[in-house]
C-alpha cells in the first residue's frame, strides 16, 4: 500500500493542489507545501518548470518561466525535497513536468532521487504510455515511483481500459479541450456526459478531475462525479505578488475546503 | 538501429522513427488527432483523388514544375556547374505552399473544418492563409511578436487573405513560441481543426508527412538534370535547414544514393560559439522539442534555449528527426553559415543571377565556397523562396549588400 492509495481509501473528494517548484521564490517549494497540507490539501502535485510547457495556460507557464528565472532546477528541487518527509509523513506527493528536463537528468537518476525524497507519483504529460511501458516501466517500478495517466473526451473507451489496467496511481481526467487554467464549459451537460460515460466505466482505478478546476463550485461539482480534483492556476493567480506565499497558499485552500 | 539496419533513409519505422529520432511525444490531449492523422495520412497520400487534386493544384495554382536553372556565373565563379532549383518561382514565394496545398485537401478528407498553422518568416503562413482563402477555409496562424515586426509584409499578406494572425508573446516571441501556441489551439480545438505544421518537425506523422508532400522538388530535380546533364544524379544538393523542410523535398529522392552527397546549411547567427546562433546540429544535444526526439539546443538542465539567426525561419532551436539522423549517420553534411556571410550570399545571387533570395536560402548560397566540389561536379542548390518578404532587412544592411 503507497501513500496514494492509502489517501483515495481513507478520504473522500481528495483535493490535489499543483503548485510550481520554486515560485514565488526559489525557497518557497517546501513552505508553500507545508502551508498547503495544514490547510487543508489531500495531494501534492509540484511541478518541475519547463521552458516550453505545451499542455499548460498562460498561468503555469509564466509560474514556471519565474521558477526558473529563480534558479529552480531538479537538483535543487531534489535537495529542496529532502526535508519533505519529515514535513509532510502522509501526504501524497507528485512530480509533474515534461520529459525533456527529466530525460537530460538521467530516468534513472530522476527515479532514484525522487524516491529517496519521498515522493510517490509523476505525471509526465507528454510521455507517451506505449514509450512508458517499453522504456521507463521497469526503472519507475524499481523505485516505487507511480505514474498517472491522463484521459481526455476524445480518448477511446479501449485506450481508457488499458491506461487503467496499467494504472497504480489515479487516472487524471482532463475535464476538456484545452490547457490549464481555462475556463470551465459556460454549459456543462457534455461534461456530465463525459464524467458520466467514465463513471459508468466502473474502472478500478481512482479519477481526479483537473482543467479548469478554480474554485470551491467546480471543485464540489468536480466531486460529484470523481474522487477529487485537481487545482493548478487558480492557486498559482493566488501566489502571484502575495508578501507571504504560505499565508496566501493557506487561505486559498481554506477557500475551496471551508 | 546502426546505419547497417538502414534499408532506405527515406522511411521511418511504424512509430515514426528515424534511428534515434523521431516519435510521437505529445500530451494525451492530441493522441486522438495524431493518431487519427497516422492512420489515415498513407492511404489518403496514396489514393487516386488525392493524387489527381494534388497533383492539379501543383501545375496550374503553384506553378510546378519549377526550373531548374543553370546558374553560369555563379558556376564559373566557383569552377564548378551549378544549378538553382527555383522554388522562389512557386506561387507565394517559396516552397512552403507544396506542403499546405497536400495538407489542405489532407484536412478536407479528414473532415476538418478549420485550419491553425506557425509561422517564423511567414512563408509558412502565408503558404496556408492561401491555400485556406482557396479552400474557403478559416485560418488562425500563430506568429512570434519578433518576427510580426520583422516580417510585417508577410504578415499583410496573410491578413489580406483573410487569415487571423494571432501573436505569441512567451518566450523568445519567434518560431518555437508561435509552434507552442499553435499546439494549445490545437488542444483546445481537437475535432474541427487541422494543425498545418509547416516543416518535418512535429509528433509522426508530420516528419513524414510534409517530406512526402515536398519531395515533388527532388522528383522533378531528376528529370530535369537528366534533361540538362545526362544523369538524375547530380554531385550535390545543397538546401537550407531551419525544421528542414525545403531541405527534406530536395534531398528526398536523393536519400537512397550514396554517390549524391547531401548538403544542410544551417544559420551560425553572429559564430556558432557566440551564443547568438541556431546551429543545432553543432549545439544541439538529443532531447524532446515539439513532439519528437531530435536534436535541439538546450542546457544541462534540458531546458530548451533561444536560438538566433537573422533570417526568421532559421531560428528554430531543433532540427526535423530525418535530419537530425542524416546528419548523426554521416548521410548528410552540416555547414553552418553566419548572417554576415549569408547577407554575402544574398548580394552574391543577386548580382551575379539576378536573382534576390530569401535571407533562408541565401545561407545555402553562402556555402558554396566550402562544398569543395570540382569542375566537373554538378552542383543543384534548392533555392528555396524569394526576397521580398526580407527586403526591409536587406534594407536596414544595405552597406553589407551594395
Amino acid at each position: 500500500m503507497n501513500r496514494i492509495q492509502t489517501a483515495f481509501e481513507q478520504k473522500q473528494n481528495l483535493l490535489n493542489i499543483y503548485f510550481t517548484a520554486g515560485y514565488p521564490a526559489l525557497a518557497d517549494t517546501l513552505p508553500v507545501a507545508r502551508a498547503l497540507v495544514a490547510a487543508g490539501a489531500d495531494m501534492l502535485e509540484i511541478g518541475m518548470p519547463f521552458s516550453d510547457p505545451i499542455a499548460d495556460g498562460p498561468v503555469i507557464q509564466h509560474s514556471s518561466t519565474l521558477a526558473l528565472a529563480n534558479g529552480m532546477n531538479l537538483k535543487t528541487l531534489f535537495g529542496q525535497l529532502g526535508a519533505l518527509r519529515t514535513a509532510l509523513p502522509d501526504t501524497p506527493v507528485l512530480l509533474m513536468g515534461y520529459l525533456n528536463p527529466v530525460l537530460q537528468f538521467g530516468v534513472e537518476n530522476f527515479c532514484r532521487e525522487a524516491a529517496a525524497a519521498g515522493v510517490d507519483g509523476v505525471i509526465l504529460p507528454d510521455l507517451p504510455v506505449a514509450e512508458y511501458e517499453e522504456e521507463y516501466a521497469d526503472t519507475f517500478r524499481r523505485h516505487g515511483l507511480r505514474p498517472v495517466f491522463l484521459i481526455t473526451p476524445q480518448t477511446s473507451e479501449a485506450r481508457i481500459r488499458h491506461l487503467d489496467s496499467i494504472s497504480e496511481a489515479f487516472l487524471y481526467l482532463v475535464s476538456g479541450p484545452g490547457t490549464t487554467g481555462g475556463a470551465g464549459p459556460a454549459d456543462t451537460t457534455v461534461q456530465d456526459d463525459y464524467f458520466r460515460r467514465i463513471e459508468a466505466m466502473d474502472l478500478k482505478t481512482p479519477r481526479l478531475i483537473g482543467f479548469g478546476i478554480a474554485d470551491k463550485a467546480s471543485y464540489q461539482r468536480a466531486c460529484v462525479h470523481a474522487d477529487g480534483a485537481i487545482i493548478g492556476s487558480a492557486l498559482i493567480q493566488a501566489l502571484e505578488g502575495a508578501s507571504d506565499a504560505p499565508a496566501a497558499a493557506a487561505a486559498f485552500v481554506a477557500s475551496i475546503k471551508n | 538501429m546502426t546505419p547497417a539496419a538502414i534499408t532506405s533513409y527515406r522511411t521511418p519505422t511504424a512509430r515514426g522513427y528515424y534511428g534515434e529520432f523521431g516519435g510521437a511525444f505529445v500530451p494525451e490531449m492530441l493522441f486522438p488527432n495524431v493518431e487519427e492523422l497516422r492512420t489515415q495520412y498513407e492511404e489518403i497520400l496514396a489514393s487516386k483523388s488525392f493524387r489527381t487534386e494534388y497533383e492539379q493544384l501543383l501545375r496550374d495554382y503553384v506553378g510546378r514544375p519549377t526550373p531548374l536553372f543553370e546558374a553560369k556565373r555563379l558556376s564559373e565563379k566557383y569552377n564548378t556547374r551549378i544549378f538553382l532549383k527555383r522554388e522562389d518561382l512557386c506561387h507565394t514565394g517559396a516552397h512552403k505552399i507544396n506542403n499546405t496545398v497536400g495538407q489542405i485537401l489532407l484536412a478536407k478528407r479528414l473532415g476538418k473544418t478549420r485550419i491553425i498553422a506557425e509561422t517564423g518568416a511567414g512563408q509558412h503562413g502565408v503558404a496556408t492563409a492561401t491555400v485556406c482563402a482557396l479552400m474557403g477555409m478559416p485560418c488562425v496562424v500563430y506568429m512570434g511578436a519578433v518576427d510580426i515586426e520583422r516580417q510585417a509584409s508577410n504578415v499583410a499578406r496573410m491578413r489580406l487573405l483573410g487569415a487571423e494572425v494571432r501573436t505569441a508573446v512567451s518566450g523568445s516571441q519567434t518560431l518555437k513560441d508561435a509552434t507552442n501556441e499553435a499546439i494549445r489551439d490545437w488542444l483546445a480545438n481537437p475535432i474541427d481543426t487541422h494543425y498545418i505544421i509547416g516543416s518535418v518537425v512535429g509528433p509522426h506523422p508530420y516528419p513524414d508527412l510534409v517530406a512526402r508532400l515536398q519531395s515533388v522538388i527532388s522528383e522533378e530535380m531528376r528529370k530535369q538534370l537528366l534533361e540538362k546533364t545526362g544523369s538524375e544524379l547530380p554531385d550535390y544538393v545543397v538546401a537550407c535547414v531551419g525544421g528542414g523542410s525545403n531541405a527534406a523535398g530536395a534531398f528526398y529522392h536523393f536519400l537512397d544514393e550514396p554517390s549524391v552527397q547531401l548538403v544542410a546549411v544551417e544559420a551560425a547567427g553572429h559564430g556558432i560559439y557566440s551564443g547568438h546562433s541556431a546551429a543545432t546540429s553543432v549545439l544541439g544535444t538529443p532531447g524532446i522539442i515539439h513532439g519528437s526526439r531530435t536534436l535541439l539546443m538546450q542546457d544541462a538542465d534540458g531546458q530548451i534555449t533561444e536560438p538566433y539567426s537573422i533570417s526568421a525561419g532559421l531560428d528554430y532551436p531543433g532540427i526535423g528527426p530525418l535530419h537530425a539522423w542524416l546528419g548523426t549517420t554521416g548521410r548528410a553534411r552540416f555547414i553552418a553559415i553566419t548572417d554576415d556571410e549569408a547577407l554575402a550570399g544574398v548580394r552574391e545571387c543577386a548580382r551575379l543571377e539576378g536573382i534576390i533570395s530569401a535571407l533562408e536560402t541565401a545561407h545555402a548560397i553562402a556555402a558554396l565556397g566550402q562544398l569543395g566540389a570540382g569542375p566537373n561536379d554538378v552542383v543543384v542548390v534548392n533555392l528555396s523562396g524569394r526576397g521580398d518578404k526580407d527586403l526591409d532587412t536587406y534594407m536596414k544592411n544595405l552597406d553589407k549588400l551594395i
